[in-house]
């Protein structure tokens, strides 16, 4: 590995930790659309710390995987956001 | 039929975009590629056409309004979005807030203007779109640090809706 | 060579404060819209710069040894990057609309005009 493994996996490393952070308030958080944004957030960075990894390593499949997590994630949000909205009132 | 076309095109364009590595054609692609794209673009283009063209307008076709949107990223909207993290970054450290979800009527007519205009709000500073009313497009906004209790549109996305009125309208 | 060093140092660098700033928000803001506010701007702006450095990075390396994977590389991460502007924001939005409908209020809030106007 040259130089350059170094200065991408690092960060990467560090993304992991903020991803533990925000699993934090996944686990802590009140109410349901709290744990929501969690996730969402955990997503995000993923995407971000799947694309450092790529660059690392050097190889595209990475990044290819991070795009298609991008997109699915973002469906799961939405139909999470769907069912919240359509739950009936107590 | 030119629905049809365009939705073929635009798809192609981003199968070729996903699939550009070493090959014959320009250097980038392979013939087998292209084929395979050309028939896949088919196939999604008979099943998108009715997503992508809802309303029947043709109005984002002219390149000028792309070069406009490309200059509005790149400009007022990336300095707004510096300004709003430095922001976020302060209350994050500090904790002072002051929210509240306030209405605002930005005037924009088309679904494609308001959502360009909701995206904005969202990634620029102290501001978050909750919800619309859909008979009259106002947008309701919440707000981290309320100044105002009748706030005009200007004192939330400040020059904004012009933009989206000149790309998208 | 020392120059793309430095430049890649502080992209990352910016990357990597604001995606920390954004978790730290999540753990500290009281209600789910001021969440909403920390995760959604802070970690994509630090997405942004991330991405940012490895096109940076694969075109250097595409100038140094001609290799056409860096190419693949940049656009791949380039459109990665676009997903994920178009994406936040509009997931930001549904939560928030969700959450106020399903009845979770914001706190300390000295304005509500959306519940004084009951939509629906």
């Amino acid at each position: 590995m040259n130089e350059f493994f170094r200065i991408f996996i690092i960060p990467g490393g560090l993304l992991l930790l903020f991803m533990l952070l925000a699993l934090v308030r996944l686990i802590l958080g009140p109410t349901t659309p709290d744990r929501v944004v969690a996730l969402d957030t955990i997503n995000t960075l993923v995407v971000a710390g799947m694309v450092l990894v790529g660059a690392a390593y050097e190889e595209v499949i990475y990044i290819d995987v991070a795009i298609v997590y991008a997109l699915l994630s973002y469906i799961g949000t939405l139909y999470v956001a769907k069912y919240l909205e359509e739950r009936p009132k107590k | 039929m030119i629905d049809f076309f365009i939705t073929f095109i635009l798809s192609l364009i981003a199968y070729l975009f996903l699939t550009a590595s070493a090959g014959e054609i320009a250097g980038l692609w392979s013939i087998f590629e292209v084929v395979l794209g050309i028939v896949l673009s088919v196939i999604v283009s008979f099943m998108a056409t009715r997503v992508l063209f809802q309303k029947r307008s043709y109005r984002m076709l002219n390149p000028a309004r792309w070069i406009i949107f490309l200059i509005y990223l790149i400009g007022p909207f990336f300095w707004a979005m510096i300004k709003a993290n430095i922001d976020v970054a302060y209350r994050v450290i500090t904790g002072k807030i002051n929210p509240g979800i306030v209405k605002i009527s930005p005037e924009l007519k088309t679904d494609l203007g308001i959502t360009l205009l909701a995206n904005s709000i969202t990634l620029t500073p102290g501001t978050l779109s909750v919800d619309i009313d859909e008979e009259t497009n106002d947008l309701y906004i919440h707000w981290i640090n309320v100044t105002t209790l009748k706030p005009t549109t200007a004192d939330i996305c400040g020059t904004f809706p012009q933009w989206v009125r000149r790309i998208a309208e | 060579m020392g120059i793309l060093l430095i430049v890649l140092y502080i992209f990352l660098t910016i990357g990597i404060i604001f995606n920390c700033l954004g978790s730290i928000g999540l753990l500290r803001f009281p209600d789910v819209y001021t969440r909403l506010h920390a995760s959604t701007k802070n970690t994509t702006f630090g997405s942004i710069f991330t991405c940012l450095a490895v096109i940076i990075f694969s075109f250097y390396q595409l100038h140094l040894t001609q290799d056409s994977k860096f190419l693949v590389l940049a656009l791949h991460t380039f459109i990665a990057l676009v997903c994920l502007l178009v994406t936040n924001p509009t997931g930001a939005h549904a939560i928030s609309r969700a959450a106020h409908r399903s009845g979770v209020m914001p706190k300390q809030a000295v304005i509500d005009q959306l519940k004084e106007a009951k939509l629906k």
